[in-house]
């Protein structure tokens, strides 16, 4: 296990450098002269030239690469053109929100639709199977954007059960601030995770292991809950980690419409200003959570499943 | 006589397909008494593990029982509730079921799947686990132990095959019923998977329903065979008959692919020329006509019945009616 970790994460170190010498190169070959656009059309030469220079946009682009690199070991990531503080400052305060937002979605849409999707599977062709089926694709179709819309119109404008926007101050503060965000970027996947649960449920539960835990009398709860669930679940731990990048882009898109601080809000406003260092360091952390992720979700995998830890 | 544990009474399953209903079982008759060894023989594909599956109620959905009755000690099981199946199912009845590789559940420990089949025990874990290693010990795994703590994978396929041997017995059954268990072994394996069993039943006392497609295994091991074909019951009796005097030329067809002799085994499966009838449309007249070379005129129009043609053998075959050689 020890062994198939190690080799795991150094999979994922490979997969990081790859990513992130790919939106290196993506970002300087965007036109127009950066510089330009960070300072303004009412620039001095002189200015434009020292922060050509502090930026190294005046080497070759490999040496700006090795430049990047090197600082990066060192946990550098430059420094803000307009505020002058830290990258690394700026994204780890940012971090925090977006982490919580997607962690806080994922939780509550595969806890809902492991267990709609389980249930499903155990009583199949049910009038409850047919029921929870067509709400799961219904969730599975609803667009982020309109349930995001129609969330903060009943539920914050006209209901006001929830604030609207911001992140809030304090713990509960908090989490009733991240209710709609999370509640709107979870919805379709409850739908999806409810879905593949039950398929592969069906599966599972059609197996001879099954059989055979049944032929022993075994209760039907422990049966579905342990026997099938146990397998019928890696495939939505795969999806789930994977599903990272989706819900990152997600939380770009509710990062907006609620108002809140986060790595999506961080992002978008350092594109449009040409601000490379910060976009930089959020790609980074960004490329570096879904790396993480799928790595972790094969080491759950690796945990509920000794067939797939190689040796032991 | 000893007394009857299960009867099969005119037992007719079919599956629903989209090609229609598949005549899985038809008008299958034949009883296990206490303590008795009795083997199922039949080509694949002739609904053998459709029967055992049958009698526990653990058949897939699109299983359908058109007639006939499973009755274990009087009980007619089809009619029991699930909840009374539930009670049966590895305490009275065991089944060890075909295939080895997929029987365990692969993310449980082996230790784990045997803790969980003695949940009618109220004894401590470290109890029940004893017991479990004592029982692999029984079947032949050597460190059996240690061997708790490993998963499915980490066994061959005949060790999985002695565990789920040791699990159907750990709650010392009425009945055991064990569908070719011998068929994934090579030869010295199967002689001493037969050997502890012959052993474990007279330990135990328990009868035993075993199917396979090895003759010789049949031969060596069990008191009375049931032959089947393409769905159907063709010929029974006591073992001893059945070898000498096949009353159905499908029986002496399978008795002269197969040496017949435990030590030497087939080295491919019996084949015999022709193809089984498709259980979808079924002809009419006997089902084996269109591969039997002494088929009649009769045997295209009316269906041979099995009748006794002495005490304890059943055929189904024009050939042992007077009246039809005329
Ligand atoms: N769930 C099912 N649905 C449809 N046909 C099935 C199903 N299970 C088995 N069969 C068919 O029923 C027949 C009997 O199968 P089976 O009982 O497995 O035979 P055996 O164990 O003697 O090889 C075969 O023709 C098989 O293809
Ligand atoms: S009834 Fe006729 S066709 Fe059928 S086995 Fe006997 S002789 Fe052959
Ligand atoms: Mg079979």
């Amino acid at each position: 296990m020890l062994i198939f970790a190690i080799r795991r994460f150094g999979l994922a170190f490979l997969i990081l450098f790859v990513a992130v010498t790919v939106m290196f190169l993506m970002i300087r070959a965007v036109p127009g002269d950066p510089v330009q656009i960070m300072l303004g059309p009412r620039a001095t030469p002189e200015l434009q030239a020292r922060l050509t220079a502090e930026l190294a946009l005046d080497q070759p682009i490999w040496r700006q690469l090795v430049i990047f690199y090197g600082n990066l070991l060192q946990g550098d990531l430059g420094i803000d053109v307009f505020s002058g503080r830290a990258v690394t400052d700026i994204v780890f305060q940012q971090l925090p929100h977006t982490l919580w937002l997607i962690f806080s979605s994922i939780i509550w849409s595969a806890a809902l639709g492991i267990g709609i999707g389980a249930y499903a599977a155990a009583h199949p062709n049910t009038l409850i199977d047919r029921i929870t089926a067509a709400i799961s694709v219904s969730f599975v179709a609803a667009p982020a954007f309109v349930v995001a819309l129609l969330s903060l119109l009943i539920f914050a404008v006209n209901l006001k059960w929830f604030p609207a926007i911001g992140a809030g101050e304090g713990f509960w503060d908090r989490l009733n601030h991240l209710v709609l965000p999370a509640f709107a970027i979870g919805l379709s996947w409850v739908g999806y995770i409810a879905r593949l649960v039950r398929a592969s449920m069906l599966e599972v539960m059609g197996e001879s292991h099954v059989r055979t835990a049944r032929a022993f009398g075994i209760n039907e709860r422990r049966v579905v809950m342990v026997y099938a669930l146990r397998i019928a679940i890696l495939p939505v731990v795969t999806v789930i980690g994977v599903g990272m990048g989706f819900l990152l882009s997600s939380a770009v898109f509710a990062e907006i419409v609620f108002a809140r601080p986060g790595l999506g809000k961080l992002v978008i406003d350092s594109i449009t200003t040409r601000n490379y260092p910060i976009v930089m360091g959020s790609v980074l952390i960004s490329t570096a959570l879904f790396v993480v992720s799928t790595a972790l979700a094969d080491l759950v995998n690796a945990w509920l499943d000794p067939r797939a830890r190689g040796s032991k | 006589m000893t007394e009857t544990l299960l009867e099969i009474d005119r037992l007719s399953v079919d599956y629903e397909t989209a090609r229609g209903d598949l005549k899985a079982l038809r008008d299958i008759s034949f009883d296990v008494r206490k303590g008795e060894i009795v083997g199922i023989v039949g080509e694949s594909g002739c609904g053998k593990s459709t029967l055992i599956s049958s009698i526990l109620r653990l058949t897939a959905p699109n299983t359908r029982f058109r007639q006939g009755e499973v009755r274990f000690k009087g009980q007619d099981l089809l009619q029991a509730t699930e909840r009374q199946m539930r009670d049966l199912r590895g305490a009275d009845i065991s089944i060890v079921f075909q295939d080895p590789m997929q029987t365990h559940n692969p993310v449980l420990t082996i230790g784990q799947q045997m803790l969980d089949i003695q949940h009618r025990s109220k004894d401590s874990k470290a109890d029940k686990l004893a017991r479990a290693a004592k029982m692999l010990g029984a079947v032949g795994i050597p460190d059996p132990e240690a061997r708790l703590a490993q998963f499915p994978h980490e066994f061959s396929g005949g060790m999985r095959q002695r565990i789920a041997i040791a699990m159907a017995l750990m709650s010392e059954p009425d009945l055991l019923i064990a569908d070719e268990p011998t068929t994934a072994l090579d030869a010295t394996l199967e002689v001493q998977i037969i050997e502890r069993l012959q052993e474990l039943q007279q330990e135990f006392d328990c009868a035993i329903l075993f199917i396979s497609h090895h003759l010789g295994v049949i031969a060596e091991l069990c008191d009375r065979v049931v032959v089947m074909y393409a769905g159907a019951v063709i010929e029974s009796g006591d073992v001893r008959e059945i070898f000498h005097d096949p009353k159905h030329p499908y029986t002496r067809r399978l008795i002269d692919c197969d040496p017949g002799h435990i030590k030497e085994r087939a080295r491919v499966l019996p084949t015999i020329p022709g193809e089984v009838p498709d259980l979808a449309n079924l002809p009419g007249g006997c089902i084996f006509r269109d591969r039997c070379e002494q088929a009649m005129a009769r045997c295209a129009t009316d269906v041979p019945p099995l009748t006794q043609l002495k005490q304890g053998h059943h055929a189904a075959c024009w050939l042992n009616h007077e009246e039809a050689n005329t």
